[in-house]
């Protein structure tokens, strides 16, 4: 966990660094490949050491039997110890079924002790996540952190749950909204109501909201996680604002956030149509790697990661009556869209390549 | 204000009876009739007390002579069913779920002196998809409408209910969508399910599931029938439990079946008379189903006394079930295993 004036201060400099270059992002086209010089200059600068701490020696949480068995010589044997007990611990809630879950489905225990661990390697080595201001994220109280959407599998979705639980001061679950194709799906669908997830509409948005939760929203949906590659970093539709109205009618801030390095991942450069519209999918993506090499091509590509979270846009001198004035709905999608392209824009410019960052 | 002559249909199941036995322990009322096809069973009856038994059919028209004779107030018509076992079929559950309500509804607004009536739904009402919202409210209808039976039945009763309230405004219609029951003495399909030894699933599903105690429920029609609270109102308890946690904590082992496979598992279950899952209760093992019941709480003035938790482990509990996969030995193991890990040290 980063002390939060480190991180402002990185934000801070990064802005600075955006003024400096404004006639850029003034004309809001920036060239995404352009001046690696200067890029690289500046982040070297200021990256002063490893961008996460170290992981916690910790094994990950398996099954008690013979593959929970930590082998003796790792760290010290309490360490290993401790790490068998949890995972007895947990194998044993499990099989007696003592666990809660709200009544969406969440599953606290399972989020902690399995999903967010399985994540945690992806997060912190191979995309080497960097959040950044995070401190834009309220510590309690509802909010919706809206982020832009790319990477033709949901990658983004979880790194952003892991950055907010891992990295956030507070360890705040996100409660993600998610289209009604992946609670349909199996094991996928009943995976993403345990670690969170309901279904976008705006009934579970404003529950969850008024209970005082995190709320992550994706507004471009499969437009955005399934465009091509040739339009990566680029917004697409952002709906009808069904999440400002959420977010004015339970008076929370809108957190705006920019993922940068999601779109890397996979890069989707050609669509199977016909598969995808006989198997009811969205898109069968072809990447340099997927139907080519297999499921080895289901390994994303180590791109570097940054999270940006923006100024929160606060709704509550509006009202709730304001969620009915399309006027308002229009005018603040639009002003959280343009805040996320901006960020983007800016994130990339200083960004040297997609893989070192 | 109290009523005086109370008629109950379905007392021949578990939750009629109990209510005709509640209800005739209340002196303020004067008579407390029951109706049923079937008799209650010998125990049921005999707690029943001085409450009535009428061995009529709903479907037919007598059900208006007992009515206009005994001068009823307060109908609760509590038989709508689920379970096409004890009625002989589901073509002919169907006709004693809607023609049944049909007639009885016809009944009362023929007769003057009916001030209120309660009727027995189900939160099936609201269906079981992925595109519905995880929480349902009394003001939301389905995104897909349940597709045929029980569920169809209770919303197209829901309707005619909703005719006769515009034709007969002096009445107080009360509508209880209730949860699946549970509790160690009601016989429901749920309870069946989740007493056997190898429980079948959806696999890949997992569904939340939302329970109701049966005391509960019939608190909630007791309450219902003695005072007047028009509306509708979602009676299920507090919290939620996953399916496959309710079948852990019932000790029970899942046996995940493919989607494709669920349909022909369902009818060689329904051909042994092990559990009847009609198709739209197999659709809630997929998605399950959660309510919102503040409106209980807040307009209705109850407060379910059992969670859904309590209410499910009261049921194994009292049902006696005995664990076939017992987390207690894993508890073994696991001293076992730290014991092991601690002399490696």
């Amino acid at each position: 966990m980063r002390p939060p004036p480190r991180d402002a201060g990185r934000r801070g400099r990064a802005a600075g660094d955006a003024e400096g270059e404004g006639a850029g992002s003034d004309a809001r086209i920036i060239p995404l490949h352009a001046d690696e010089s200067r890029g690289r200059t500046r982040w070297r600068l200021d990256r002063g050491g490893p961008a996460h701490p170290a992981p916690p020696p910790e094994l990950p949480m398996t099954e008690p039997e013979p593959g929970g068995e930590p082998e003796p010589g790792a760290e010290q044997p309490p360490a290993w110890e401790q790490t068998l007990i949890d995972a007895l611990a947990f194998a044993r809630r499990r099989l007696a079924g003592d666990y809660t879950v709200d009544e969406f489905g969440f599953d606290t225990d399972l989020t902690e002790s399995l999903l967010l661990p399985a994540l945690r390697p992806l997060y912190q080595r191979w995309f080497r996540v960097q959040p950044i201001g995070l401190h834009h994220v309220p510590s309690e109280g509802g909010a919706l952190v809206v982020a832009n959407h790319s990477g033709t599998l949901p990658l983004d979705a979880l790194m952003l749950a892991v950055a907010l639980h891992d990295d956030h001061p507070a360890g705040r679950h996100l409660r993600m909204l998610a289209a009604d194709l992946v609670f349909r799906a199996p094991v996928i669908g009943a995976l993403a109501r345990k670690q969170g997830g309901t279904l976008a509409c705006n009934p579970d948005a404003e529950r969850l909201l008024a209970a005082g939760e995190l709320v992550g929203v994706w507004p471009e949906g499969f437009k955005g996680i399934g465009k091509s590659f040739r339009d990566r970093y680029k917004l697409q539709r952002f709906g009808r604002g069904g999440f400002v109205s959420a977010a004015l009618r339970t008076g929370v801030p809108i957190i705006p956030c920019a993922v940068v390095g999601a779109e890397e991942t996979y890069p989707k450069i050609g669509d199977i149509t016909p598969l995808a519209r006989l198997l009811g999918v969205p898109y069968v993506p072809v990447t340099p790697t997927f139907p080519l090499l297999g499921p080895l091509g289901l390994i994303p590509l180590p791109s570097k990661w940054y999270i940006e979270f923006g100024e929160p846009i606060r709704t509550g001198d509006l009202g709730p009556d304001a969620a009915d004035d399309p006027m308002t709905v229009f005018n603040l999608n639009d002003q959280v869209r343009e805040t996320i392209q901006h960020t983007l824009y800016r994130l990339l410019s200083q960004r040297r390549n997609a893989f070192q960052g | 204000m109290t009523p005086s002559v109370v008629l109950v249909t379905g007392v021949g199941r578990f939750l009629g009876g109990q209510l005709a036995a509640r209800l005739a322990t209340n002196p303020a009322i004067e008579r407390v009739l029951g109706v049923d096809t079937v008799p209650p069973p010998r125990e049921l009856l005999s707690r029943m007390g001085r409450a009535e038994f009428v061995r009529a059919d709903i479907r037919n028209p007598l059900i208006a002579k007992v009515i206009a004779q005994a001068g009823v107030d307060t109908v609760v018509h509590a038989s709508l069913s689920a379970r096409p076992g004890s009625a002989g079929g589901r073509s002919v559950l169907k006709e004693m779920n809607v023609i049944g309500t049909l007639q009885l509804l016809a009944a009362c607004q023929q007769a003057p002196t009916v001030r209120r009536l309660v009727l027995k739904s189900t939160t099936a009402v609201y269906g079981s998809s992925s595109r519905d919202p995880a929480i349902f409210t009394e003001s939301m209808t389905p995104n897909d409408l349940p597709p045929g039976g029980y569920a169809k039945d209770a919303a197209e009763i829901e309707g005619y209910l909703r005719g006769f309230a515009r034709r007969r405004p002096d009445v107080s219609v009360t509508v209880l969508r209730f949860a699946n029951f549970i509790g160690p003495r009601i016989d429901t399909v749920f309870t069946r399910y989740f007493a056997l030894p190898v429980v079948p699933t959806v696999l890949g599903y997992d569904a939340r599931v939302q329970l109701l105690h049966e005391e509960d429920g019939v608190a909630v029609l007791e309450r219902a029938a003695s005072l007047d609270l028009p509306g509708v109102f979602n009676v299920a308890a507090d919290g939620v439990l996953l399916l496959s946690q309710a079948i852990r904590r019932a000790g029970r082992v899942p046996l995940p079946i493919p989607t494709v496979a669920v349909g022909t598992v369902g009818r060689l279950f329904r051909g042994a008379r092990l559990v009847d899952f009609s198709p739209e209760q197999m659709r809630l093992l997929n998605f399950g189903r959660v309510v919102d019941s503040t409106r209980l709480r807040e307009q209705f003035g109850f407060t379910p006394r059992w969670t859904t938790r309590q209410a499910f482990d009261d049921y194994v509990h009292g049902r006696a079930l005995r664990p076939v996969l017992d987390a207690r030995r894993f508890g073994t193991l696991e001293r076992g295993v730290l014991a092991a890990a601690r002399a490696l040290r």
